[in-house]
């Protein structure tokens, strides 16, 4: 079942002569414990999609559900309380607060929805052990690595037991292995049951996802078709060889 | 990719049979290049006739039969790993013609043909990537090989991507697909055929 479905959503800045169409009509569905990625270049308008999912930005027209509750029909303090407690967000530039150790960074969180400090810690530290990031626990973010840095920002994204995870380019600042290590991290994170979407121009970081969505000028223009097992590739149909000179 | 420098390669590191340098090859590049039985004894007879390897003068034809690099053979295997592949002219890509033929056909709508391929492309992506996510099944010959091919992919992904946002913006500033630049890149760009 769906845990995040876009309706019919459009999404249309200013008016008049300056008016954008940054979204226009999109039907999207994202399963729990299923990793979608939505793949289109700078102003295709994937991350206004990412920010309206995310119930950070309102849609101009249509409807977003989250757990089968509407957005449109909940008020702000509810919108806050269902980000706080059942959305993870992961952006490029990891948003750590410098001030903070790893550790209180994923516990912010918990913290800001009332979770006492003594509990918020303990759950954070859990979380941090998940991702295999208890050495860094009490480090500051200028003390961590670029890779780690991200590292801690999805234990941050995924801490409580959220149920949708939304990144936006999250491997776009890292090298590729670094790139690789988060992704492995994001599609172990959505296997637990998470419904998962990334939105990025990079194609191997689209190809971990189960389905990739393409968008072009704030439409929907194609998405992957279920592939055949990966066994396909290493029948004798695969490029041979050359012959020895 | 040259089978034969591989088989040198494995044999610089002590005699072999070839059943033996058969496995070996295809446990190395990963299993991504299978490679038949006959393949390896046609390309063994060749480089004993080129003085590159020797085999056991007693022993009769068949999987018994070792092989060992000699020093003409160690040459040439340290002069190939050090020379890199002639790269200098674009090759022939069906794919690039396509897309350059497509932009100037009448009725046909050059982002959907790349949006096509551009699916294609990422479907084989997924596939790939599915053969590493579990990193305890796979080892360093097998991940390197896998990486080589999705990074390929990925340029060619990239490429369209840079092509699908060319043309939309020549589109938009120019009444037709001819660009006076192209003549002259003609010239100077020749194309391995």
């Amino acid at each position: 079942m769906s845990f995040l479905e876009l309706r019919h959503v459009s999404k249309i800045y200013g008016e008049g002569p300056t008016e954008v169409q940054a979204l226009q009509d999109i039907h999207l569905s994202v399963e729990a414990g299923e990793l979608v990625a939505v793949m289109g270049p700078s102003g295709s308008g994937k991350s206004t999609l990412l920010t309206i999912a995310g119930s950070l930005e309102d849609p101009s027209s249509g409807q977003v559900l989250i757990g089968e509750a509407a957005l449109s029909k909940m008020s702000r303090a509810g919108k806050a309380r269902l980000r706080r407690q059942s959305i993870g967000y992961v952006f490029q530039d990891f948003n750590l607060l410098a001030g903070l150790t790893a550790a209180e960074n994923v516990s912010l969180p918990l913290e800001l929805d009332g979770i006492s400090a003594r509990k918020a810690r303990s759950v954070a530290l859990k979380a941090l052990d998940d991702l295999d990031l208890h050495e860094e626990a009490s480090r500051f973010p200028d003390e961590l690595s670029g890779g780690e840095r991200q590292r801690v920002a999805i234990a941050r994204a995924v801490v409580g037991n959220r149920k949708l995870l939304l990144a936006d380019e999250p491997s776009g600042a890292l090298d590729s292995a670094n790139g690789e290590a988060v992704m492995r991290l994001l599609l172990a994170v959505c296997r637990r049951g998470v419904a998962t979407m990334v939105v990025t121009h990079d194609a191997q970081l689209a190809s971990w996802a189960d389905r990739v969505v393409f968008i072009r000028d704030g439409r929907i223009v194609d998405q992957t078709l279920p592939p055949p097992g990966p066994e396909s590739l290493l029948r004798s149909g695969h490029p041979q060889p050359g012959p020895g000179q | 990719m040259s089978v034969r420098h591989a088989l040198l390669a494995l044999l610089s590191e002590g005699p072999k049979y070839g059943l033996q340098l058969r496995q070996e090859f295809e446990e190395r590049t990963g299993e991504v290049w299978p490679l038949n039985v006959g393949q390896v004894y046609t390309t063994l007879q060749r480089l004993e006739r080129d003085g590159l390897v020797e085999s056991d003068d007693d022993a009769a034809e068949g999987p018994q039969k070792g092989f060992r690099i000699t020093a003409n053979g160690e040459d040439e295997l340290a002069a190939w790993l050090r020379t890199p592949p002639d790269l200098s002219m674009p090759p022939r890509d069906e794919l690039v013609i396509k897309v350059l033929v497509a932009w100037r056909v009448p009725g046909v709508d050059v982002h959907e043909v790349i949006q096509v391929h551009r699916r294609y492309l990422v479907e084989l992506m997924q596939q790939w990537t599915r053969l590493k996510e579990d990193e305890a099944q796979f080892d360093l010959g097998f991940a390197l090989a896998v990486d080589a091919e999705l990074f390929r992919l990925d340029s060619v992904v990239r490429w369209l991507d840079t092509a699908d946002g060319r043309m939309k913006r020549a589109a938009g500033e120019s009444p037709g697909p001819a660009q006076p630049g192209m003549p002259r890149l003609r010239r100077r760009v020749g194309v391995r055929r």
